[in-house]
């Protein structure tokens, strides 16, 4: 199988372990990814909190030029971007004179052909069964709170997918793979998102009663399939234990985490041993 | 100011935050759902069902002023519960992007607006995101706003242990045609507000 890859920029900086796990994990499915050339940022929370034409406008762009490479789908393994994505596809898809208008500010025809996808709608694309098939090292010790964050479920009428109250996508896949998952209230709750360097105490406080509530309904370890909540679960966990007094020690894996585990890659093949907060 | 100019200057607000965010303030019929799931409502000086209703009166330049909506996470709950499918989280947006382009935001939420300023400036710059510039220019702009030196220092001791990690490249990566990028920003916004 063969897509396009848009990797955003947070997978080619501080998520790079993501970046590292997903890879790895897909060239043994046997999925082949072309990284988009030369695409640009999706503008993020900064370009639809302050330009709504730009935050269509950019990634716009780089659906023309996932087209112009020929390929009718696209990996965004991160939610923010493949929410914008599929918001300005779907903004342009519904406004032939917007379309023609972006077309002309982003320098190509954009026709908005181009299916995107985020990690856990590749892997199931891949197939429960194949991967059930492919594991090597049973994730028996694992009880995962799966936790969906906000755009990989919401808005439901941009982004289609799952049950954006009661999302089951990623415990069908840990499940799959012989993991256990708990049954908890914050998996479709808010982290903090984009605003760990703006305004930290919103992170903290989101975030700590996310790993509050998973570790309350008994798991032992968070999975995430987005960077930035990925960032603030992990790399601000000791903030929020040294703010709150506490001590959460909840590992939190990206789903390639545990797929790659699954599929029997050691940890440092998959950069887990980069995250923050190791396992005890 | 006459009471009649600022009834205009408020009246114009709604239909650029309606086409804006494409929808339609006088279907909200104040049913408070979107406030119920915020997850950042409880501190909020107006929550988002108070703001729709501001705006229904035509009290615009309130909201314009509300710190909630910079407070906003953006997390999309809001419009996903509406059973008007009122897009609150797009209102939200349109609010942000016309407070910061009047200059009204308010005092305490400057850093969040730097902060996106900041980061809307490196890519326009980069075509990709640059952290490490980012973080260097979003600190050095709050400094210069607020003069706090310990805003300034906060968070140093995470970059050796994102440089052990691997985490961060001392040089970001960029889009090789950067100037289509800049023509993409010229064409879609006044520069000068970044």
């Amino acid at each position: 199988m063969n897509l396009a890859y848009y990797p955003g920029c947070a997978l080619h900086g501080s998520s790079n372990d993501y970046e590292q796990s997903l890879r790895a994990c897909l060239e043994t499915l046997d999925v082949h990814l072309k990284e988009i050339d030369d695409w640009i940022c999706c503008g993020a929370t900064a370009a639809h909190s302050l330009n709504q034409k730009l935050s269509v406008a950019l990634p716009a762009r780089n659906l023309a030029l996932a087209e112009d490479e020929g390929f009718r789908e696209m990996l965004a393994p991160c939610p923010m971007c493949s929410m914008q994505l599929l918001k300005a596809r779907k903004a342009l898809a519904e406004d032939e004179a917007l379309r023609r208008s972006v077309s002309e500010i982003v320098e190509l025809e954009v026709r908005g052909e181009t299916q995107v996808l985020n990690l856990i709608q590749l892997f199931e694309t891949i197939g429960l069964d194949r991967l059930k098939a492919a594991v090597k090292a049973p994730l028996g010790s694992i009880c995962a709170a799966c936790y969906y964050g906000c755009l990989l479920t919401r808005p439901a009428s941009v982004v289609e997918f799952d049950d954006c109250e009661q999302p089951r996508s990623m415990e069908k896949i840990l499940e799959a793979l012989g993991g256990k998952t708990v049954d908890w209230n914050y998996r479709t709750e808010c982290c903090g998102a984009g605003m760990t360097m703006a305004n930290e105490q919103t992170v903290l406080d989101l975030s700590h009663k996310i790993l509050s509530n998973a570790a309350a309904h008994g798991a032992n370890c968070l999975v995430v399939a987005c960077p930035m909540c990925h960032v603030n679960l992990d790399m601000k966990q000791p903030a929020i234990e040294r703010h709150y007094g506490v001590r959460h020690a909840m590992p939190i894996y990206y789903l390639s985490d545990v797929v790659g585990l699954a599929l029997g890659f050691k940890p440092e093949a998959l950069g887990i041993d980069r995250h923050f907060v190791r396992k005890a | 100011m006459k009471l009649e100019n600022v009834v205009s200057e408020t009246a114009s607000v709604v239909p650029l935050v309606e086409s804006l965010a494409h929808t339609r303030i006088w279907d909200c019929y104040q049913c408070g759902k979107c406030t119920a799931g915020c997850p950042m409502a409880a501190g909020m000086d107006i929550p988002p069902t108070r703001l729709i209703r501001l705006l229904q009166l035509g009290h615009a330049e309130r909201a314009l002023e509300a710190q909630a909506i910079w407070q906003c996470v953006s997390c999309q709950t809001c419009a996903t519960r509406c059973p008007k499918s009122v897009d609150c989280a797009g209102v939200m947006d349109a609010l942000r992007q016309l407070s910061a382009e009047r200059g009204v935001a308010t005092p305490e939420q400057q850093r969040t607006v730097l902060f996106q300023k900041a980061f809307l400036r490196n890519i326009r710059r980069n075509g990709r995101l640059n952290e490490l510039e980012l973080i260097g220019e979003f600190k050095f702009s709050t400094f210069l706003h607020g003069r706090s030196l310990s805003f300034l220092f906060k968070d140093a001791t995470l970059a050796p242990q994102l440089m052990k990690r691997k985490k961060f490249h001392l040089v970001g990566e960029k889009a090789h045609d950067r100037a289509v990028v800049a023509r993409i920003f010229a064409r879609c916004m006044d520069n000068s507000l970044l």
